[in-house]
């Protein structure tokens, strides 16, 4: 067993722990703040096809990740105000079912990330990172100047939603439910590096002109990726707000796009465990760090800084030495 | 609406347009010479506007101030070029991307840390406070006619500085080919010290123009590099006369859609929600415009075929 | 005479005041390779590149098993069975030598949206990219990193991924390229059995690669075809004795 896959089994093991160690040591805001990280994970996780396996350096995945959000703000505040969502030319109602949110958030940010990855795939390089930056500021403006949602404040509902047979009030219960869905999205992400797809993808990123002699298209493998990428970050979303019973600009800005591209960082890119430990790390050193200086984001910079300067490969990449698959 | 109103927005759009074109030149010179994509340009910004206000608070010049801003800039960019862009150049736009968010992180947040999170105020001089009528009888402030002024002088300098200056000599022949420039003796990593700083000279200066007719505070740099990025996109990245298109054409669609679109959705449904819906559209109009520009012409107006 | 399989047509193409293709025709039948060569500058790239639809030439056409396909983007020709190998290998250098050779199969299958099988484990695409690694000579390395590989090893990995495609027509951008005296002798010896599969348009430089090897030969000079004919006839020709070799030599 490779030393990756231990460095896997410790963060996967960890993750199934802390609830349990939450009620020993009597901490359960310990809860919140892995169910946070797990989240973040998550988002991590979808931003990672794109960027580790498809070499799409996305600045603009708050997006999906504020579409997921605002899914689940949108359906929740119609549901819990008993009024529509539209009347013509058929009534859709809102929902406090988190399955059909999800399949909601799921759906919109896809679609979103389909007209964006039309759009800004026709360029490449670093077009495509100031496109996606673009797009992202152009949702977040959206969101701020459009009044039927709250705006700049935001939407927030009064009460978790639900999942059948669950108690999601109990925060134990909607850890678990993050974390399987993050190990479900973890198994369909192992399975898809190496699918045949992944192999093309992969090869897209490093020789996209070999790609194109052999008579597959690089673009619409990326496409295609992007789309899963977009999928999986606004799933994330979704969860989020739930979580903070809240959503608002703030998820669609370009620093949400940025945090969720140094979760992948940190932790290991195009490494299927990076965006856990990266998440991990993120939100250790917020609640660290956070509580011994107001400025902590200067010391978050540094290690940032340190990790793309000096230590390639991420967290998982030095403690799991270097990249093996097939 | 009366044209009054409109030319006043035309002004008002050309104005907003130079000085994203301050940023987008720098920007777009920084990735031209050295292939480098930096996100920490917003922070030059920042860091322009709030020496320009501390030093102003202190001596009540604006000249002063603007000086401190140029330098302060300037000298900022030069030290970050030192300790950590130029171990960028040879790596990939990833790696850029994420050491200069970082210098981001770092930069605004010890702003924050020096001068609290309370906005300051730079006043504007004296002299160009007022308005001044201009033919047609619209009443103008002469402090935007200024910024548009230097926004031109900006450009001309550019210009004169690419096309008549030793200077301007080597950063075309580095644009093209790196290795002749060495080859010619020219010292190159002073060469890159020296362009970053003139960029980050440009932004700081835009920052410290327009601080004085908004607000002074950590963040304020970003969506106007983000915009700046939107003028790279319509322009074509490398080229200061995209730049230049690229940015009036920017500010001209943000300031009309602003006032144009809301006007519009009047047509159509009451004065209320039309100006809510019309300004939510507005927000969006030069994206849209951006998008366009890629569909038709994926490299942007000026950039390099491929 | 049977159609040729491919075929350019007055191909020409500008880059300023440079004429890199100039009303360029050639063809290749069937069982043949067929060998261009010219010195430095020539154009060969340029001609290799418009062939393959990397790039769009400024007036002519390019003819594959009878169809103009001179509009058609690189993977579509690909996937009619054009198959190129390139001048500097292009090859995903992080993965292994199979993972190369079964991406090729996979353009080969045309099917590339599937998620959730395991690609080393589907057994069409292996069995086609392990017969192409075994026909080049690389089986035993089937595991190993291409980054690993020698320069002559990843040069027999490009014509192993062209010969997963099982193509109507091979386009080799100097195959031969830093192989050595050992390395070219033995690919010389595999192409020479290759043609009868499909016809090999030959871009070489290695001249006794090119003369044991091809049945006709195109000497390109400035963007012009200035001779085509059998290797007797070329080394006859005094055209290209004047412009060619003695330019070279």
């Amino acid at each position: 067993m490779s030393r990756e896959r231990l460095l896997n089994g410790a963060l996967l093991l960890a993750l199934i722990l802390i609830p349990a160690w939450a009620l020993y040591a009597d901490e359960p805001f310990t809860i919140t703040l892995a169910t946070r990280a797990v989240i973040f994970a998550l988002a991590a996780v979808g931003l990672n096809i794109a960027l580790g396996l498809g070499g799409l350096v996305s600045l603009g995945h708050a997006v999906f990740f504020g579409i997921g959000g605002y899914a689940m703000g949108i359906l929740a505040s119609h549901a819990q105000s008993y009024t529509p969502l539209i009347e013509w030319p058929f009534v859709i109602e809102g929902t406090k079912s988190m399955p059909v949110i999800w399949l909601v958030a799921i759906v919109a940010s896809s679609g979103a990330a389909l007209l964006i990855g039309l759009l800004s795939l026709r360029t490449s390089g670093v077009y495509f990172i100031m496109i996606t930056l673009a797009f992202g500021q152009m949702m977040y403006f959206f969101a701020i100047s459009w009044p039927a949602y709250g705006g700049e404040d935001g939407l927030s509902i009064y009460v978790r939603n639900g999942f059948p047979g669950l108690n999601t009030l109990d925060p134990i219960q909607f850890y678990g439910l993050c974390l399987a869905l993050l190990c479900l999205v973890l198994a369909v992400n192992a399975r898809l590096m190496r699918s045949p797809f992944g192999l093309a993808l992969d090869a897209a990123r490093q020789v996209p002109e070999r790609v194109r002699a052999v008579g597959l298209d690089p673009r619409r493998l990326q496409l295609v990726a992007l789309v899963i990428s977009g999928a999986i970050t606004g799933l994330a979303g979704a969860l989020f707000a739930d979580l903070n019973r809240f959503v608002s600009p703030t998820m669609l800005s370009w620093q949400m796009s940025g945090e969720i591209m140094v979760f992948v960082i940190i932790g290991g890119v195009a490494r299927l465990f990076g965006p856990v430990a990266g998440a991990g790390i993120y939100v250790l050193l917020e609640h660290l760090l956070g509580g011994v200086s107001e400025y902590w984001q200067i010391f978050l910079g540094l290690v940032l800084l340190i990790v793309v300067l000096f230590g390639k490969g991420g967290v998982v990449g030095m403690i799991g030495g270097r990249r093996r698959d097939g | 609406m009366s044209p009054i109103l409109l030319v006043e927005q035309v002004l008002n759009g050309l104005q907003s347009g130079v000085m994203l074109f301050l940023m987008a030149a720098g920007l777009t010179l920084i990735f031209g010479v050295m292939g480098l994509i930096n996100l920490a340009h917003g922070s030059l910004y920042m860091i322009g506007a709030f020496a320009a206000a501390a030093v102003a608070g202190a001596t009540g010049s604006f000249a002063l101030a603007l000086v401190a801003a140029l330098a302060a800039a300037a000298a900022a960019g030069a030290l970050i070029e030192l300790l950590v862009i130029r171990r960028l150049y040879a790596r990939d736009h990833l790696d850029q991307v994420l050491a200069t968010f970082a210098l981001i992180l770092i930069l605004s947040e010890g702003t924050r840390w020096l001068f609290g999170s309370f906005p300051l105020y730079l006043n504007m001089p004296d002299a160009l406070s007022g308005t001044v009528t201009l033919p047609g009888g619209i009443v103008y402030p002469v402090y935007r006619l200024a910024l548009i002024a230097v926004g031109i002088a900006v450009a001309l300098g550019l210009w004169w500085l690419n096309t008549r200056t030793r200077l301007g000599i080597q950063i075309r022949a580095g644009e093209n080919d790196r290795q002749m420039i060495a080859a010619l003796g020219v010292d190159i990593s002073r060469l890159y010290t020296l362009v970053f700083a003139i960029g980050a000279a440009l932004a700081g200066l835009a920052g410290a123009l327009v601080g004085a007719i908004q607000s002074v505070q950590v963040g304020m740099g970003e969506p106007v590099l983000i915009l700046a990025f939107v003028v790279i996109v319509i322009g074509g990245i490398g080229s200061i006369k995209g730049a230049l298109i690229g940015a009036l054409l920017v500010g001209l669609t943000d300031t009309l859609g602003g006032v144009l679109l809301p006007e519009l959705f009047k047509l159509f449904t009451d004065p209320a929600s039309a100006a809510a819906t019309g300004s939510a559209f507005a927000s969006m109009a030069i994206y849209v415009l951006m998008a366009s520009v890629l569909i038709w012409r994926p490299t942007g107006l000026f950039g390099a075929r491929p | 005479m049977a159609d040729p399989i491919l075929a350019t047509h007055g191909l020409s193409k500008a880059f300023g005041a440079l004429q890199a293709s100039d009303a360029i025709s050639l063809d290749l039948r069937a069982g043949e390779i067929h060998a261009v060569i010219g010195p430095n500058g020539a154009g060969k790239s340029t001609l290799i590149a418009q062939i393959c639809g990397a790039l769009a030439p400024d007036a002519g056409l390019v003819e594959f098993l009878g169809r103009d396909v001179t509009r058609e983007s690189t993977q579509a020709r690909a996937a009619r069975g054009l198959a190129r190998t390139f001048q500097t290998s292009a090859l995903a250098m992080e993965d292994t030598v199979l993972q190369n050779a079964l991406l090729g199969a996979l353009g080969a299958s045309g099917r590339p949206w599937r998620f959730f099988s395991r690609a080393t484990q589907d057994a069409a695409l292996r069995d086609r990219a392990e017969a192409a690694l075994e026909a080049v000579g690389l089986a035993d390395l089937s595991e190993l990193r291409t980054a690993e590989l020698s320069h002559g090893q990843r040069r027999q990995l490009e014509v192993a991924v062209a010969l997963t495609l099982e193509p109507k027509a091979f386009v080799m951008d100097e195959p031969m390229a830093g192989l050595g005296q050992e390395g070219s002798k033995r690919l010389t010896g595999f192409l020479d059995g290759l043609r009868v599969q499909a016809p090999i348009l030959l871009v070489e430089h290695d001249m006794d690669a090119v003369f044991a090897l091809a049945d006709r030969i195109s000497v390109l000079v400035y963007g012009k075809v200035i001779a085509t004919g059998s290797v007797a006839e070329i080394r006859r020709d005094p055209l290209v004795r004047d412009a060619y070799l003695g330019d070279d030599a």
